[in-house]
């Protein structure tokens, strides 16, 4: 039976070496944490790494992966949920409706180990996936708190909130 | 199994926090809970929901006995942030620990059975928190005044002389002190009072503060089970295609030619208009679908152009067009007949696609008695209303509501697509009717979402302008031609050609819709026109182009009348100083008159717009450069919101940027233009939507004023492409009329 390395675990699955990795992750793995979205390799939501890289599951047939290749999901990305990243997102509010996180998150973590203090440019880059939602600013800002980036002042913020006035009845 | 469970009632929840579920006690014998486990990989299993119940203090409120906080919300969380911001609301009338609380939805059949005691499910227009403030501050109000009324019974002492903080009744002249856990069994045996009376937010401590939300940590490490997600025992999966060309419908298709191919169980048709593939997987179930031979009937609409449709459109603008008065003041037509000083515009908005990230799904399950007849139906769907999703599992089903349930799953986007008919439910309950027992999880593929979409209205409309010698803006005709929503979803509420809901943010005064400008002659008016392409409503429905109409001919007739933009909207919002006030907050917090600071050796230029919808007063003021090639960037966009009462302006915050996204994707970027009938569009490579590097900074003000409720997940949408498109203009003398942006030179022409 053909094995995969995901996260960490050797699974068997018994899925045609065409069928895209992202549904063996998903409906033979049970792992339904990587989203389809597109299944063109388009909006990201599918996103995991692969030895490190951030890759379109949706696209990558599973025959061309053996047990060699180091698949992490986003289940996979930290034991507690506790990765630099997962607690920037958590402590700026990043997600709304949340369906794209697990491939931003993905695609911020491939980043961060390629480059561990990326520039705007590199984050504008790195980070092509879909947010229907436009949480991107703040996607942008936790990558930088997640790489430890202070940022530059105000005009560096991407938004301020002004109360003009208390509540009244 | 499914034998074994009583009733048939499931329990299938979105859970924050905790992992267990819970329902009232009056459901809870013989009910069973699917709950899910708190590790990712765990499977949902059935187990007795009394283990997990706690006393109802009222329909609300349900508080388990280590002071755990459960608050019932019908409206759908589709990221918007409703269910905290209603939390909120209650727990502040509540007085009880935020630390403890988590959410959880009531089902649409449960509401039936107790007479709609939570109110509208629906969720759209904005209405998540202004529709439901009040009753849902009472139900936090009225749980607390009984949980005081069960302290005070139990310590012999009058009510007056207890308070609560914190989940904690106190009695301070004796020192007593009540957890909320060990009172609420009492207090769910009181009566609950009727209309409790509500803090002043003045004096609010939760609510009204930038509270997170309470759904994230799920959201960053997969655990969260969207409708496309669940998995239930002995589940198969469907794939489908539609009819591409709207009308048509299904003649044949041959499935011994995939009967053979892996994990295929079943093909079948879906109604007069829709093929599926049921198999083991939804992988196969696709893989079949994309080789099975398919017959369509086209129907009438078949050689349809998106031309056609522009030229249809277009008739609605000639001025013997009849037409239906939405705002009229003066004589307009009179005054711009003989007008001298005269500008006049054309404008145009395309068909768009929701295109939520996940795609339509819904799991099915129809029970069948002997006879072979449904005897039940339970649909487990992500939408935006789930009294809606009911109605349309029962019609689907053949079945009496009371007979049905829908448990609402949390949505992957909702933004209207989800809101009002329920095509996929449908879908998913006729596939399930024959495969009886079996619960069937139908997942739309990306194009079938993009070809069968319930799509953003077409319109046109014809701007004419005069002013007078002071640059007094005298006369203003805005004809409005195009699309009905109201027609394509509820035909009942357009009498004579009547759609009240096209002249949203155009009308004389009211919650949805108060023009801010003084004009002396005035006329709105609206020729429906409506080609066969199905509408819907889409996030900031027909403010979206109603004010970017308005706010980029304003600007046409500042540039013409060669007045500043924002001395010409002042001195026409004399009368309207919420809607002035918007405005100039976001003038002033740009330096409005001074130069912006270029950025990379490029001018940066300005824009302005405002408007009044769903309840709330907005304005934006948008940066831009574009370089000698015509390449755009938009640097900044300060935006201003007073929604009356701000129930968590870190979520406004969210919002507002979120609509920006929203909002200038559907103005720059995309456009779904019809091809033989048909949707050209197929995915997001030729439906391109803004993605993170052409995000511009997004500063927000929220400014609540205070006395009203407004709403906003969707007003900020409808001023951010009129803002970048004016200060596209400023910045190049190029002014788009057309949308989308995308495909049009912006090089400064050499005139």
């Amino acid at each position: 039976m053909p094995r995969l390395n995901v996260n960490g675990q050797i699974r068997e699955h018994q899925a045609e070496p065409d069928t895209p990795l992202l549904w063996v992750l998903r409906e033979q793995l049970g792992l339904t944490g990587t989203k389809y979205g597109c299944g063109v390799a388009q909006c990201g939501s599918c996103t995991v790494m692969i030895d490190g890289n951030a890759v379109r599951s949706c696209v990558v047939p599973v025959a061309s992966l053996g047990a060699q290749q180091r698949i992490t999901t986003i289940e996979g990305l930290s034991p507690k949920g506790d990765h630099p990243l997962q607690k920037a997102w958590i402590a700026l509010d990043v997600p709304q409706c949340g369906y794209c996180q697990s491939g931003m998150l993905m695609a911020a973590a491939a980043l961060l180990q390629r480059t561990p203090k990326p520039t705007d440019a590199d984050i504008d880059a790195a980070m092509t996936n879909i947010c229907r939602c436009g949480t991107y600013n703040r996607v942008r800002a936790g990558i930088k708190m997640a790489a430890g980036i202070a940022p530059a002042g105000a005009a560096a913020s991407a938004s301020a909130v002004i109360h003009a006035q208390e509540p009244k009845a | 199994m499914s034998q074994a469970l009583p009733r048939r009632r499931f329990l299938a929840q979105t859970l924050h926090g905790a992992a267990a579920a819970s329902v009232a006690p009056g459901w809870a014998t013989g009910t069973w809970v699917l709950a899910f486990g708190p590790s990712a990989q765990a499977q949902p299993a059935l187990s007795p929901a009394a283990e997990s119940v706690g006393p109802e203090v009222n329909a609300w409120v349900v508080i388990h006995p280590d002071d755990r906080v459960v608050i019932r919300i019908a409206r759908s969380e589709m990221g918007q942030g409703t269910l905290t911001g209603l939390a909120q609301l209650v727990a502040e009338e509540l007085e009880c620990d935020w630390a403890r609380v988590r959410t959880e939805y009531p089902t649409p059949g449960q509401s039936l059975a107790r007479k709609r005691v939570w109110g509208n499910f629906s969720t759209g227009g904005s209405r998540g928190v202004r529709d439901s403030q009040e009753t849902m501050r009472q139900g936090g109000a009225a749980a607390r005044m009984m949980l005081i009324q069960a302290a005070a019974q139990r310590w012999g002492v009058p009510p007056q002389q207890c308070r609560a903080e914190r989940s904690v009744v106190f009695h301070d002249l004796s020192q007593r002190r009540l957890r909320y856990g060990e009172l609420a069994g009492d207090a769910a045996r009181i009566p609950v009072p009727d209309k409790p009376a509500l803090k002043d937010p003045a004096s609010w401590k939760l609510a009204g503060k930038p509270m997170a939300r309470l759904d994230t940590a799920e959201k960053t490490n997969g655990r969260l089970i969207y409708g496309t997600d669940l998995q239930l025992p002995g589940m198969v999966h469907a794939a489908i295609k539609a009819c591409p060309v709207f009308g048509g419908t299904l003649q044949s298709f041959n499935a011994a030619a995939v009967t053979g191919h892996p994990g295929v169980l079943r093909v079948v048709a879906v109604g007069t208009q829709a093929v599926a593939v049921v198999a083991d997987t939804w992988w196969h179930a696709k893989r079949a679908l994309d080789a099975l031979p398919v017959e369509w009937d086209l129907g009438p609409h078949a050689r349809v152009q998106q031309t056609d449709i522009d030229e249809m459109v277009r008739t609605g603008l000639d001025p013997k067009a009849a037409a239906v008065e939405g705002h009229r003041r003066g004589q307009a037509l009179d005054v711009l007949s003989s007008a001298r000083n005269r500008v006049e515009a054309t404008y145009s908005f395309p068909f768009q696609n929701h295109a939520t990230l996940e795609p339509m799904n819904a799991t099915a399950r129809v029970r069948v008695g002997a006879d072979g007849k449904p005897t039940g139906c339970e649909v487990w769907t992500p939408t935006q209303n789930g009294e809606a999703a009911l109605t349309a599992v029962a019609e689907a089903a053949g079945l009496d509501p009371r007979q049905c349930e829908v448990y609402k799953l949390h949505l992957g986007g909702g933004f209207g697509r989800r809101a009002a008919r329920h095509d996929w439910v449908t879908q998913a309950v006729q596939i399930a009717r024959q495969m009886p027992g079996l619960p069937v999880k139908l997942l739309w593929s990306r194009e079938e979402d993009m070809a069968q979409g319930q799509y953003h209205p077409v319109t046109q409309c014809r701007m004419t302008a005069t002013w007078n010698e002071q640059g007094r803006l005298e006369a203003l005709h805005m004809r409005l031609a195009g699309q009905s929503i109201m027609q394509g979803l509820f035909p009942q509420a357009v009498r004579n050609g009547r759609d009240p809901l096209v002249f949203q943010g155009l009308g004389a005064g009211g919650e949805e819709s108060a023009l801010g400008y003084e004009v002396p002659h005035l006329l709105i008016d609206h020729a429906m026109r409506n080609p066969h392409v199905p509408p819907g409503f889409w996030r900031g429905v027909n403010l979206n182009q109603n004010a970017l109409y308005l706010e980029c001919f304003i600007d046409e007739v500042a540039h013409a009348s060669r007045q500043d933009p924002l001395a010409l909207r002042l001195s026409l919002m004399q009368r309207h100083p919420k809607h002035r006030a918007v405005l100039q907050a976001v003038a002033d917090r740009v330096g409005w008159g001074r130069a912006a600071p270029d950025v990379n050796g490029l001018k940066v230029f300005r824009g302005l717009a405002q408007t009044h919808g769903f309840g709330s007063y907005v304005a934006a003021c948008a940066e831009v450069s574009v370089d000698p090639k015509g390449m755009l960037k938009i640097h900044r966009i300060v935006a201003a919101t007073d929604c009356g009462i701000a129930v968590n302006p870190q979520q406004i915050e969210a919002q507002v940027e979120g609509s920006f996204v929203y909002g200038l994707s559907a103005a720059l970027y995309g456009a779904c233009t019809v091809e033989n009938g048909r949707i050209a569009q197929s995915n997001f490579h030729d439906y391109p939507v803004m993605r993170l590097a052409a995000m511009p900074k997004v500063e927000t003000i929220v400014m609540p004023s205070g006395g009203f409720w407004g709403g906003v997940g969707e007003p900020t949408i409808a001023v951010a492409a009129p803002a970048v498109l004016n200060a596209i203009f400023a910045a190049t003398g190029v002014r788009i009329r057309q949308l989308p942006l995308a495909g049009q030179s912006l090089i400064r022409s050499a005139a």
